[in-house]
Parts: structure tokens; sequence; C-alpha cells
């Protein structure tokens, strides 16, 4: 705090030295090599963007290209005839819909026990004392650095001894016990920025902490949970190992895995491949677009106070 | 005014509120976690395939790892050379990136948000489409380089250029780490800034100085989240490669996937899994040990 006083002070002293003038001749200087950088620096960046564009735009060109034109040299962009029957054609021989009912049953049953226990236990440690909530936060802290292999095998044995491979309950049951750590974390550091006025106000009309929980807390805390909300739909809908690793059967799976057996039973050509890969991508860019806001945030309050 | 014997049983209700809050995520964290780290340690000095019970071997896997296994070792140094390319690059250009967003340019959303954009698609997906980018004769990056007049190589059919390929293809998603270096930019104060130009720093000086030991904490923690991440990575060699040619991107966590899921060596697989456990544990000692070295913690250097 002292050092910018100074500064400001110090600042100050120059400008009187030099007459009060708003915009000194050296000043005009730097404003033209200012300007010369952040041009520099927008064509940096527009380049940088083609780059990474690229990709998109070649994935939804091929998707609509014939099998011939992909291997044109030099790259033909634009494809001659738009070939939306590679996409009917991806679509009839997988099951698609059956693949989207799985992955979308998946990321809702997913989606409902992460909110709802995860908010539980993240009101717990906001708003509730214990003497062991310290270090049993500290557990939850751990567990968001623990890799998952080292608890792969022994759920997959516990899950194959209940019974439970090729069906979804392996995917789903878990989020149901917690929702995962970082979801606890980032519900609790909301939690604690809601007023407590308005658990009092609540307790003074007779509400105990569930209701507290559920009309009080949950209403006011719409932002991070919609936060989670994409974060974890981004994370149930692009899940590749879990449903390999328990999805047995083209019937029981998600449409990631069913763009992997695609490949692997069909050895489609690169256009239906494309067009497979475009619809797998789609409902997140679009989700993406539409929330990016919950997005940057959301990276932001786990990446940055993390 | 509430008795002392009024107040405990208050703290008592609560306490018993609170457990019951957390009740869902103990359990969780006893079935699914707890329960599993201690299992599979022990399975690691076990041969089980599921079908017939558990047979203890003591160290016999850990020791056949290191001298029996011929894939043990390229393991490892496949996802040692993955992680030690791909990790600093991301980080560096992430915060190249982030620093030019940071400039005070006009429509910085637009290239925020299409910067980020690669890094909340699917693995599969992405792997897929970076298969055929890659392809030798129908893949648009040699397709690109041939107008040059540049033959490119073999790529992920090359045992040379397929580990290049994938840290290539993990650099597409350097938005994700953009996006955070960003926020953490944007809270460094300006007088920070102020106050070094007035002292005479140069741009570079006011980064070296100002910028870089501010956004440390953020290094830290992105870089711990790097290492556990990385040193993970399955689906794209699984994907894209499986792990070809001739080993040359045998990742660590494919090679755990097969031991396990392929030839069905769960105890061998554990080993494999506490290994690396062990691997990402030390790591992330030694980085949060160096911490104290090179990061600040409000201003200040923490020692």
């Amino acid at each position: 705090m002292s050092d910018s006083t100074m500064s400001t002070a110090h600042h100050a002293a120059i400008r009187k030295a030099a007459g009060d003038n708003p915009r000194p001749r050296w000043h005009q200087g730097k404003k033209a090599s200012r300007l010369i950088s952040k041009t520099l620096i927008m064509l940096m960046l527009f380049a940088g963007v083609v780059v990474i564009m690229i990709p998109f735009v070649w994935m939804i060109s091929v998707s609509l290209m014939n099998a011939a034109e992909i291997y044109a040299v030099p790259p033909k962009w634009i494809p001659s005839k738009f070939l939306w029957r590679n996409y009917y054609q991806a679509v009839t021989t997988i099951p698609f819909m059956l693949l989207l009912r799985n992955s979308l049953y998946i990321v809702i049953g997913r989606l409902v026990g992460t909110l709802l226990t995860a908010s539980l236990a993240a009101y717990g440690f906001a708003r509730l004392r214990a003497p062991d909530s310290n270090w049993l936060f500290a557990v939850v802290l751990a567990t968001m650095m623990l890799p998952s292999s080292v608890t792969l095998i022994p759920q997959f044995i516990l899950f194959a001894k209940l019974g439970w491979v090729n069906t979804f309950k392996p995917l789903i049951v878990p989020a149901w016990f917690g929702g995962g750590a970082y979801n606890i974390f980032l519900l609790r550091q909301f939690f604690m920025t809601i007023p407590l006025d308005y658990d009092d106000a609540a307790r003074i009309d007779g509400c105990g902490h569930f209701r507290i929980w559920w009309q009080i807390i949950l209403p006011l805390s719409a932002p991070a949970l919609a936060t989670v909300t994409i974060f974890n739909i981004m994370y149930s809908w692009n899940d590749f190992m879990g449903p390999l690793i328990y999805l047995r059967s083209m019937t029981e799976s998600t449409l990631a895995l069913g763009l992997y057996f695609f490949r692997g039973a069909y050895n489609p050509d690169w256009n239906e491949l494309m067009a497979i890969s475009v619809l797998l991508i789609l409902p997140m860019v679009a989700m993406f677009f539409f929330a990016q806001r919950l997005f940057i945030q959301g990276v932001v309050i786990s990446g940055v106070k993390g | 005014m509430a008795t002392a014997r009024q107040r405990s049983t208050a703290a008592r209700r609560e306490a018993w509120a609170f457990h019951l809050f957390i009740s869902p995520w103990i359990i969780g964290f006893i079935v699914f976690t707890l329960f599993p780290v201690l299992a599979s340690l022990a399975l690691s000095f076990t041969k089980y395939n599921i079908a017939q019970p558990p047979v203890w071997i003591g160290l016999k896997n850990y020791r056949n790892a290191v001298t029996v296994d011929p894939t043990f070792f390229l393991a490892l140094r496949v996802t040692w050379t993955y992680a030690l390319a791909s990790i600093p690059l991301q980080l560096v250009l992430g915060l190249i990136i982030a620093l030019m967003l940071n400039a005070d340019i006009p429509l910085v959303s637009v290239w925020r948000t299409l910067y980020y954009l690669p890094s909340v698609l699917s693995g599969v997906a992405v792997a897929v489409l970076w298969a055929l980018i890659f392809h030798p004769s129908s893949g648009i990056l040699n397709n690109l380089l041939a107008i040059f007049g540049i033959k490119g190589p073999l790529w992920l059919f090359s045992k040379q250029w397929a580990l290049p390929a994938l840290i290539i293809m993990s650099l597409w998603g350097v938005g994700g780490s953009m996006i955070i270096y960003l926020s953490a930019l944007q809270g460094v104060p300006t007088t920070l800034y102020e106050a070094a130009t007035i002292d005479g720093a140069g741009a570079w000086r006011r980064f070296w100085n100002v910028t870089l030991p501010m956004i440390t904490p953020v290094l830290l923690f992105n870089l711990i989240m790097g290492i556990i991440s990385t040193l993970q990575s399955f689906t794209s060699a699984f994907v894209m490669t499986q792990g070809g040619p001739e080993g040359a991107t045998l990742f660590f966590g494919l090679k755990l996937y097969y031991t396990a899921f392929r030839d069905i060596r769960m105890g061998y697989a554990s080993m494999m899994a506490w290994v690396l456990f062990i691997i990402i544990l030390v790591l992330t000692m030694a980085v949060v040990k160096s911490s104290s070295a090179w990061v600040y913690y409000e201003g200040t250097l923490k020692r």
C-alpha cells in the first residue's frame, strides 16, 4: 500500500516538474510504438487462430466430401458437392439414436447425482461446524490430486463382482456419492460467499438445515451450480475410458464409444468418420457458445483460486 | 444466554448434521477411493485374473517389471518424454497467448473463445480428427507441406515421428491453460506496473520482475495438475496408434490398460498403477518443495 502512494506522489512530482504537460513529447513516440506492438500482437493472434481453426474447418469439409477429394494436393477446402449423404450413411450404419439415448442417460444420471450430493457435502463443509470438518476437507482436497489409475482396477473388480459390467451403473452410481472433489470444493467456496444473514433469517422462521440448503442456499448458488453443470455434462459426454471399460456391447455404448467401434468394425471412409465426429462434438460446441462465460468462470475458479 | 450444556448440545447437534450432510461423500470416499487405493496396493503383490482368487506372490510383480518385462521401461520412457515435451510447451505457449490477449487489444472475447474451443471437445473425436490430419497421404498436414515442396514423414506410422505427432496434437488444447493464465494476468494490480514504469523498467523487466512473480501460484497449480494428467495419458494413444509403431507411443497408462483389460493380469496392472502413483507423488512433492524458491504468495516469497 505504501508503495503505490509513494509512486503516485512520485509520479505527480514528475508531472509538476514537466510543467503539468499532459502529453510530453516522449509520450507521443511511445504511443506510436504501442500501436505497432498491438498490431503485431493482433497479427500473431490471427495467425494462431487460423492454425487452431484449420482442423475444425478440415473436419467439416471432409465430412461433406466424396472420398477421393480428401487426397487432393493442394488440399481442397470446399467440397465440390456437399454430400449430406455422408451424414445419413454414418447415422444409419451405427445405431445413432440408441447411442445418443445412452449418452444422455449417463449424462443426466451423473449430473443429478453430482449436483445433489456435492452441494450437500459443500453445505456441510461451508456452514456446519464439527471437530473433524477441517481434516475431512483436507481429505477432499487430497482426492482432487489423486490419479485415477490407482483406483481404476479395484473399482472395476468391485463392479464386476456386483455384476454391473455392461450396465450404466458403474458410470452413474459413484456420482451419487459425493459427485467429485472438485465440485465439492467449488461449491463450498461459493457457499461461503453467501451471507449468513439469509441462513439466520430462515432459522428464525423455523427452517432446519435441510430446508436452508434446499430453499435458500441452492437457489442463491445458481451461477456456481450452472458452472458445475456445464463441466459435468462436458465430462460425461466426452468420457471415453469409463464407457470403454464398462460398456461391452454396441447396444449399451455411448456416442463417444460408438465412434470408436464404428471405426474398428466398419472401417469407414474418412468422410463418414468425420461426419460422426462432427455430430459428436456439435453439442459441446453449441453448449460452449451459449454458456461461454460459465466455462471460463469455472476454469478460472478452479485454476486461479485453486 | 445459552448455558454451557445448551451450547454443547447445540454443537453436538450441528456436528451430527454435518456428518449427515457429508455422508454420501464419506460413503463414496470409503467405497470408491480409500478402499480401492488400499486394495490396489494389496493386489500389486498378487497374481489375479478375476476368475480365480488372488494368489500372493510378494514382490514378484515389481521384480518382473524391472527384470523380465520388455516394455516396462519403454513405457516409462515414452510417457516421460511426452510429459517433458508437452507440459513446458503447453505452459509457455498458453502463457504467451494469454500475455498477448492481456495487451489491451480489441475483440479479446472472440480470440479467447476461438483459442479455448478445442479444449471442450471429446478426446475420441479429437483423436480421430488428428489421425486424419496426420495421415501420410490423405492428411492435410502432409498435403500442406507438399505445397512447400516438403515431403512430410509418415507421422503416426513412423517410429521417430509418432510421439512428436502426439505432442503437436496436445498443443491444440493450449486454450485450456491460456484461459487460466489470462485470468491470473488480469488479477495483477496495475499499481505494480505503474511503480515499475516510474522506476524505469522496460517491457521485459516489467514482465520478468512483476508479471511473472505475481502469477507463480497459478503456474504452480497448473504445473502440478499438468503432471498428474499428462503422466496418465491414454485416449489419443489408444485410438490413434495402439502404442505403436513398435512401442514408440506406448504410454504407461496405455500399457496399464492393456495389462488389466486385455491380458487380465490385475495384479501386475495394480503394481503398475502404484508405480505411477508413487512417481506422480514424488514429482508433485518435488515441485511443491521447490516452489518456496520461485513462487510468490501475496507478492512475497514464502520461505
